[in-house]
């Protein structure tokens, strides 16, 4: 007894951690308390779990909690591709992207399919993601029942005993005041058939691939210190009434004006004859699906909204 | 000697007349007591009518209520009366599941006929016998309703937690309930914080019924709302109380509302009932001086 506590004790940071000397922006002891808290997240799908988010060289609110994921999970013989909103070149992409090379010595990649862990601001890429990869999404309001309850001791009840009552309430107040749920982004998900989740802001569209994904997804709140999971496989269930169906968004009619694609997540951009001209929101599946254009060229930036 | 809080409140209040209830109460409660502060026995010494104050002079304890026990059957109403601070509320309260009871025995048993020991479910039961089995109307219509959230969604509210997920069933069945209560279906889809007082009322009651619950606690329905409003909400709950097989307990300090809505009368002073009957003969001829005292006050 005594020489095992000895033991434990004597053993030093380094011996538990690994070497802490090369001083990152995010430290080995730090990025193991984040795993932990994943670790939880998966056993429980849709639980949030608090966890102790860092300082981040980006401000709290800017995606410092997918960062903190991402910087935890990665390792050098990985491959990172960074979105905001389906674009691979936005600046705060571009900036995280560079941030996390930096230091996690990884590598880069666009192409979803060769990415290893995507980190994403309010997007799920076109492409179906595989298993073995990650999905990270930033998430600014982890708490679907912020808008319902404003207690923080109700909420916790609530999700304690499954009693989502109110937000159901909110659903029949929705159609009631508008005719159809007008929720579109961040529409709240039954996961497991336990917790109800708030899926970061995600358009409606990207909802149905949560269900059952091959992927691991990881939502991490760095602001709010909270990350939850949807492990592989998991059932995830927009909350509808059973007479008023799930709906995703579609313009009848619409196509990108690149890739010609009228089956994915478009973006209306209005032009100066009153028309709208619309393209795909994922920039890096758009590029690859052009008709006539040599896929290996670089188009990053090239559709810009 | 020492006794346990249950045995304590069993003395106090009528030994329990049978190990087996009667399995035609709805609600059957023997030696219900809350005291807050100490619970120890040595609050309860010194309070009480005989004494004329619920606070315990040994520990300061208040004892709220002690040794209360009420029975009421499938269909019938009971009336709670007394001044306020004679802890017909909390009596209420904790049959509610609102607030945990010190001491007592509470045996609920459903349209079904399951019967179930409230004082022994935990909280998160409690909250689940309140969606189908018990509902409340509060005095103050801002406890049972959400006020930013419009008539139809404030029924739904019981609804969904029922485990409704049927738009179309939902909006029918808020429609019959409130229709039922005389709210005009046009302001179904309002507010209820841009209701009238009896408006809420009639809401909250709609709500109170969404589930068809076997017990009604009504606790000073009327009291706040004029008197011509009263008579309506007074007039709905009397037909509604008829129509259905609902036990129904009414708390109330005011003898016209037991009077219209109840058959069987308990009188509370100071924490303890002091007299029960049936109501039109404890208000012909009431034996306590405190029943005479209020009656005689209500006749004016």
């Amino acid at each position: 007894m005594t020489t095992l506590s000895a033991e434990l004790t004597e053993r030093s940071v380094e011996q538990l951690a690994g070497d802490a000397a090369p001083r990152d922006i995010f430290d080995e002891l730090s990025k193991r308390a984040v795993r932990r808290a994943l670790l939880t997240a998966i056993a429980v799908p849709g639980y949030q779990v608090p966890f102790s988010s860092r300082e981040m060289p980006v401000a709290r609110g800017w995606g410092s909690g997918g960062l903190q994921a991402t910087l935890a999970l990665i390792g050098a013989d990985d491959n990172v591709k960074v979105i905001d909103q389906g674009e691979d070149a936005g600046v705060n992409a571009t900036n995280l992207r560079r941030l996390i090379v930096g230091n996690a010595g990884c590598g880069e990649e666009t192409e979803t399919g060769l990415a290893d862990v995507i980190q994403s601001r309010h997007r799920i890429p076109e492409e179906p993601l595989k298993d073995g990869q990650t999905l990270v999404l930033q998430v600014p309001v982890p708490e679907p029942l912020r808008g319902v309850v404003g207690s923080m001791d109700e909420q916790r009840r609530m999700h304690a005993e499954g009693d989502y009552a109110k937000m159901w309430v909110r659903l029949y107040e929705d159609i009631v005041r508008n005719g159809v749920v007008s929720h579109s982004a961040d529409y709240p998900c039954l996961v497991n058939g336990r917790y109800v989740i708030a899926p970061s802001p995600i358009p409606r569209f990207d909802v149905p691939k949560l269900n059952d994904s091959e992927a691991l997804v990881v939502l991490s709140a760095g602001r709010e210190k909270r990350i939850y999971a949807i492990p592989p496989h998991t059932r995830v269930e927009p909350l509808t009434f059973e007479d008023v169906p799930f709906t995703v968004e579609h313009t009848e009619g619409a196509a990108c004006v690149f890739c010609g694609s009228d089956d994915t997540y478009l973006i209306g951009v209005p032009e100066e004859d009153g028309t709208t001209r619309w393209v795909c929101s994922d920039t890096d599946w758009c590029s690859r699906h052009r008709p006539d254009d040599d896929t290996e060229t670089e188009t990053e930036g090239e559709v810009s909204r | 000697m020492s006794l346990t809080l249950h045995e304590r409140a069993q003395y106090a209040g009528a030994p329990l007349a049978s190990p087996a209830p009667a399995p035609a109460w709805t609600l059957s409660v023997r030696g219900l007591g809350k005291i807050y502060g100490d619970t120890s026995e040595e609050s309860i010494a010194g309070t009480g009518p005989e004494f004329g104050t619920a606070v315990s002079p040994n520990t300061g304890a208040i004892v709220a209520a002690w040794g209360v026990d009420l029975d009421v059957a499938p269909g019938e109403a009971l009336g709670v009366i007394g001044e306020s601070g004679s802890g017909k509320s909390t009596v209420l309260r904790c049959i509610a599941g609102d607030e945990p009871a010190t001491a007592g025995e509470m045996l609920f048993t459903d349209h079904g006929g399951s019967t179930e020991r409230l004082d022994q479910l935990s909280p998160t039961e409690r909250r689940r016998m309140r969606i189908s089995d018990i509902s409340v109307v509060y005095q103050d219509p801002a406890l049972g309703l959400t006020m930013d959230v419009s008539a139809g969604g404030n029924v739904a509210d019981p609804l969904t937690a029922a485990g409704w997920r049927n738009f179309g069933r939902i909006r029918s069945r808020a429609t019959e309930l409130l229709q039922r209560t005389e709210v005009p279906i046009a302001r179904m889809d309002h507010p209820v914080k841009a209701f009238s007082g009896g408006m809420k009322q009639r809401v909250q009651i709609a709500k109170s019924l969404a589930n068809d619950p076997s017990l009604l606690l009504l606790d000073e329905p009327t009291t706040g709302l004029d008197a011509s409003v009263a008579a309506g909400v007074l007039d709905l709950m009397r037909g509604l109380l008829e129509e259905t097989n609902v036990a129904a307990i009414v708390v109330s300090h005011d003898f016209s509302v037991i009077e219209m809505l109840t058959t069987r009368v308990i009188v509370m002073q100071h924490g303890r009932v002091v007299e029960a009957g049936l109501t039109d003969q404890l208000l012909e001829d009431p034996q306590h001086p405190y029943s005479q005292q209020l009656v005689a006050a209500a006749r004016g």
